[in-house]
């Protein structure tokens, strides 16, 4: 175990590097010229669009640009996106946020999915079973703007229940609303990979066995049934976690979330390698580490895997 | 001109007046005023692109800040009369080629030093001199010795090396004492003060020189009715009264919290919650069947702004030359339902070359905005058809799908040549294939003036060599006319130039106008009072709780 | 264990399949049993007659019939034109003349759902194919084989999944599909497919190769193994069919989620173009009206829904007859 570990450690460097040159290199190919859409219709001055490239070296060749990068994110330098900003500071304000949310989207996906997932696996092609499917199928069917403008209208406008956009102080009660937004989109998968589960392993003879010695159908379910059928939910909601990670650049938006998702993406529409690079590295980061804990956790759910 | 990202230069904020209109019915008579002293409101933001440096602001987010925070030598009046004098004690010139401007004493800094003339000669050499990269180093190319601190790229294709300047000192600047200085143009030109109250043009206190300019846009240091106080990345700008502020336009109230949403449907829900005093653009989707006058009822809002949304052709491609075939295309476009249908009646159909807003406009010398199917016809018929798709682009990352379909289906409709619309993904991609004459189809463009003059709506986009004039359009007597009149002295006599040439310019139709923009605004109910500039912006100087 | 000509050796029934002893021998063997006494049904003849029975099988064939219908034929269907309006109707109401009323540019809304049907499904089921089949043969052999295969083929899957897929798609769809590019509709399609899967494999490469590790040291898998099965042999006939269900699940549900990320592609300005319309296109260019014409999101919504439920419910039925546990 602990070797293995150390191995699956070891091996998060080449993926670190090969992650981070290929994001570059993507963002590199972007078309359009970064400059080219600052001044609107006009076009930029050609000492303002030389004075930039040659502040950002963006006339060096990818590679050189690439290892001047990681050189500086060696020492803890993030670089600085085109307006000056440093990026260090846009993810030491904006990266918490998006943790917040992902994590409160993640925990509503979980409880909502698995709830909904156990209760239909045990009762399968009932009325609830159809309904939770219908509505998980329709959270899905509408794109993330709909759900969140038309809960954001209802709950928050119209009812007055919640505050229409979260404050800054990223309440938990003011998160709740974009949370099940968020999540929304991944529901339906976790209720219906639960329920599959379910279903399959409430023939096995464990449960028989658990049933037959006279354990309560609680014991039964929560102990031994779910223990053993949430791998494949475990294995999605892990990824889930990673992209719900990467910010929703919807979901923030609507919700007016200082979080980072936005600038990724206006990092990526505009350019700017490094700081697309230096957000997702952090993603990335988590991501592995996120992968290595789930597979941890398949062996402590499941005793047939071991690692060696 | 200031591009606002909300939109990527579909509305753009410069300076320019226009009729301010406040929905709140309140009388000023009810004096509330004792709620206003020390008041404070909270609006919706857009995080700047940039530190808050005036010359290298092109966009709506930082713009409107810096609107706030500085006075320039000249404002544009929200009622829409002529430019008058701010920091200005006079400007005078007998031949509008040299210019003596006296300033008025003892204005301040926020930092407490005080405005003198050479503040504004060094922002201004600041600017122009190219190795500092400003976007808004063009504003100064009338002054006498620019070229000489701005040096162009030699082979003009692309970043290269450009030669160093010579000096960093233009030589039609000329500081005569503390409060007087003399401007020296390269050649007459009339409209040259109206230009003065652009962001551009603003004064910057001796502490911008001994600091990094992204130092200083960090926590700017401006002369007007408000300064700054701090600045949380896409969250919050806080702004406060300067309380040492002597010119016309006080702050009557005390806080301003600039409040930076990515979203205007988020800013719009807090409006309507009271969550919000402002909101400069109601969203699309409350727009539609009016919504938003039911949500907002007499806080609800609407301007004009000098901006006209455009589709320009690309007279560098040899399928479109031939006038008859442009002419068709614009007698196609029913324009009136394209307003009516895609944005519910509340922008007016395009009627002129330049936008009405303008001074020296002749409101409907666009003859071909008309909608004419049958003339349509006839002319591409005459044109000999077209050859291919006619494809009219537009950047994806805005909202513009819309009205380019609608125009592209009336095209199709009317001449049953094959059209329709596409998007191109970013704005930067759209700009670059523009810039590089890469264009295969009619394409968008929103103009809004950079100063209150017909002028800035020929100049730059219909005469040969102009900054937006990307079609490659040329006709060697519009350029003469054009020519001819900015050198006149007198702004009437220019005016009346320009007229003859943008007679030519609509027998050539080197591209379409079609709609004018305009803003639609809402406020809380805290607010008692309030006007709002030419653009839509909110005149931070005139709220009223 | 679902193999029934090595039955009797191989399958030694595992701990968790109490039901599965009898799957080899049908509860009612029938007349082709007899026929065939060497060679019995297989596990997809067995599947079938399983099938056979499910009313809710025939309703999610006939309905994915009728959409495929829609897709190949959208003329059978409705003779209006879906690429064509009039801005002068635009957005109005539905009504006996347009059932499903007209969008923003005055085009009928539901010539457009008929006509939307084949870029949708065609997009979303073939990409969902190729996800599922590439992601899950690499979670099968990462799984099946551990050790630095595992490793080599996991780490892969990671830089994959740590791309964000705006700029995945950004860079694949403008190299290719770049303004000016004059690819054909198939052309475009088959890039928006290939984009998708290359941005979502790694998902389903993880769900596979989850259910093989929980799967791979159960007994009737060791006992092949024991018993000298080639290792292809052990995937196929053992492994396969006892891990599909995750991936099965997983890849009828993300039917929907492709439709929509076709139109988020599209709305980028990097997927399908007009004229082609995509029931994602549809549904967002119907958000801005949503307060005053919800009708325009309905529609579409609607049919993305059903096609989705359809899928999935043959999915499910498909699985529960191929999955002898369930039996």
């Amino acid at each position: 175990m602990g070797r293995y570990l150390l191995r699956r450690l070891l091996q998060l460097v080449p993926v670190f590097i090969g992650t981070t040159f290929l994001i570059y290199w993507l963002v590199w190919s972007v078309p359009g010229d970064p400059f080219a859409g600052k001044c609107g219709e006009r076009r930029c001055p050609e000492q303002y669009v030389a004075f930039m490239t040659e502040k950002y070296q963006l006339d060096q060749p990818v590679l050189v640009q690439y290892a001047h990068y990681m050189q500086n994110l060696f020492q803890g330098d993030f670089g600085e996106t085109f307006s000056g900003r440093s990026v260090n500071d846009i993810i030491v304000a904006a990266y918490p946020n998006t943790l917040k949310l992902a994590l409160v989207a993640l925990a509503i996906e979980a409880l909502i999915g698995i709830t909904a997932g156990v209760l239909t696996g045990l009762r399968r092609n009932g009325f609830l079973d159809n309904l939770v499917l219908v509505s998980t199928l329709f959270l899905i069917a509408l794109p993330v703007f709909v759900i969140g403008f038309v809960l954001q209208w209802l709950l928050g406008v119209q009812w007055g229940i919640v505050r229409p956009t979260v404050s800054s102080e990223m309440r938990l009660t003011e998160l709740l609303v974009p949370g099940f937004v968020l999540g929304s989109a991944s529901m339906a998968y976790v209720a219906r990979l639960a329920r599959t589960s379910i279903a399959e392993n409430r023939r096995a003879d464990y449960v028989r066995t658990a049933i037959a010695k006279g354990l309560p159908m609680r014991r039964v379910v929560g102990v031994h049934l779910l223990r053993n059928s949430l791998i494949p939910v475990v294995t999605l909601l892990g990824t889930d976690l990673g992209a719900l990670m990467g910010g929703a650049i919807v979901t923030e938006g609507i919700f007016a979330v200082n979080g980072i998702g936005r600038e990724v993406y206006r990092a990526i529409v505009t350019k700017e390698s490094a700081t697309v690079v230096s957000i997702v590295v952090v993603l990335v980061l988590v991501y592995l580490v996120m992968n290595l804990l789930v597979d941890l956790l398949y062996a402590a759910l499941d005793p047939r895997i071991r690692y060696e | 001109m200031r591009v606002s990202k909300r939109a990527s230069g579909a509305i753009a904020v410069g300076a320019a007046f226009a009729l301010v209109a406040s929905g709140c019915s309140s009388d000023s008579e009810s004096n509330e005023g004792g709620n206003s002293a020390d008041g404070a409101i909270t609006i919706h933001g857009v995080q700047p692109e940039n530190p808050l440096v005036p010359a290298n602001t092109t966009e709506t987010g930082g713009g409107k800040v810096i609107d706030w925070m500085w006075t320039g030598l000249v404002e544009y009046p929200n009622d829409g009369s002529a430019p008058r004098n701010a920091v200005a004690e006079s400007i005078e010139t007998t031949d509008s080629k040299v210019f003596t401007i006296k300033i008025k004493q003892d204005t301040k800094f926020h930092d407490g030093t005080v405005v003198k003339a050479k503040n504004f000669v060094d922002a201004w050499n600041w600017a122009a001199y190219s190795p500092n990269g400003v976007q808004g180093a063009s504003f100064f190319a009338d002054i006498q010795g620019f070229d000489d601190v701005n040096k162009a790229d030699p082979d003009g294709e692309g970043p290269q090396q450009a030669p160093e300047p010579t000096t960093d000192k233009m030589s039609g600047l000329k500081v005569v004492d503390d409060w007087t200085f003399e401007v020296t143009l390269e050649a007459p030109t009339a409209v040259w003060p109206t230009k003065l109250g652009y962001s551009a043009y603003v004064p910057l206190p001796d502490a911008f020189f001994t600091q990094k300019p992204e130092d200083f846009g960090r926590k700017p240091i401006g002369n007007g009715p408000v300064k700054f106080v701090s600045w949380e990345d896409n969250v919050l700008i806080k702004l406060t009264r300067f309380d040492d502020y002597t010119l016309r336009d006080k702050m009557k109230i005390k806080d301003v919290d600039v409040k930076l949403y990515q979203d205007e449907s988020a800013a719009y829900s807090d409006l309507v919650s009271g969550n919000l005093d402002w909101v400069e653009q109601v969203p699309v989707s409350a727009l539609a069947g009016d919504k938003w006058k039911q949500d907002l009822g007499d806080r609800a809002i609407t301007t004009t702004t000098p901006i006209t949304g455009i589709i320009a052709f690309p007279v560098y491609d040899k399928r479109y030359q031939d006038v008859r075939l442009r002419k068709a295309v614009s007698l196609s476009i029913n324009r009136q339902e394209v307003v009516d249908k895609i944005f519910f009646g509340t922008r007016p159909p395009a009627t002129s070359w330049a936008n009405p807003l303008a001074p020296g406009t002749v409101d409907g010398n666009c003859t071909v905005c008309t909608y004419n199917p049958e003339e349509a016809k006839k002319l591409y018929a005459e044109a000999g058809g077209f050859e291919g798709e006619m494809v009219f682009y537009y950047n994806a990352d805005s909202s513009h799908k819309e009205w380019m379909e609608a125009v592209a289906q009336q095209v199709k409709t009317t001449l049953g040549v094959e059209a329709r619309a596409e998007g191109m993904p970013t704005f930067a991609v759209f700009r670059q294939a523009i810039n590089a004459k890469q264009m295969k189809g009619p394409y968008r463009a929103a103009w809004q003036q950079d100063y209150p003059d017909v002028e800035n709506w020929i100049n730059p986009l219909y005469v040969t060599g102009g900054s937006s004039n990307d079609g490659g359009y040329s006709n060697p007597q519009v350029d003469a006319l054009a020519k001819e009149a900015g050198a006149q002295a007198d702004l009437a006599a220019s005016h009346a130039k320009f007229a003859e040439a943008v007679k030519l310019i609509d027998a050539d139709v080197p591209a379409l106008p079609i709609y004018y923009y305009a803003n639609q605004a809402g406020h809380s109910e805290k607010i008692k009072k309030l006007e709002v500039t030419a653009v839509g912006e909110l005149d931070i100087t005139s709220v009223e709780l | 264990m679902s193999d029934p000509t090595s039955a009797s050796i191989v399958s030694t029934p595992p701990s968790h399949q109490p039901t599965q002893a009898g799957s080899t021998a049908p509860a009612d063997a029938g007349l082709p049993e007899n026929a065939r006494r060497d060679k019995p049904r297989g596990l997809l003849g067995d599947a079938w007659r399983d099938l056979r029975r499910k009313p809710l099988f025939w309703i999610s064939a006939t309905l994915i019939l009728v959409f495929v219908l829609m897709a190949a034929f959208p003329w059978l269907f409705t003779s209006k034109d879906a690429v064509n309006g009039a801005l002068a109707n635009s957005r109005v109401e539905p009504s006996g003349d347009a059932w499903f009323g007209y969008d923003v540019q005055g085009r009928d809304v539901f010539a457009r759902v008929i006509y939307g049907a084949r870029a949708s499904i065609l997009v979303a089921v073939v990409a969902v194919l190729g996800t599922l089949i590439f992601g899950g043969t690499v979670g099968i052999i990462a799984g099946y084989r551990g050790g630095w295969v595992d490793a080599l083929l996991s780490r892969i899957a990671d830089v994959f999944f740590g791309l964000p897929f705006v700029l995945g798609a950004i860079v694949i769809l403008t190299t290719f599909n770049g303004s000016g590019t004059s690819n054909s509709e198939w052309e475009i399609m088959g890039l928006v497919i290939i984009s998708l899967m290359v941005l979502s494999w790694p998902v389903s490469m993880r769900l596979m190769r989850s259910s093989v590790l929980a799967t791979k040291e159960a007994d009737y898998i060791v006992a092949a193994r024991a018993m000298g099965a080639s290792t292809s042999r052990i995937i196929i006939k053992h492994l396969l069919p006892n891990c599909l269900a995750p991936l099965l699940v997983y890849g009828t549900i993300m039917v929907g989620s492709f439709i929509g990320a076709e139109a988020t592609l599209s709305f980028l300005g990097v997927g399908l173009k007009s004229p082609v319309v995509s029931w994602g296109i549809m549904i967002s260019e119907a958000q801005n009206y949503i307060r005053v014409s919800p009708f325009l999101l309905f529609f579409p919504a609607g049919f993305l829904v059903t096609a989705v439920l359809s899928f999935v419910m043959l999915g499910e039925t498909v699985r529960e007859a191929l999955d002898p546990k369930l039996r």
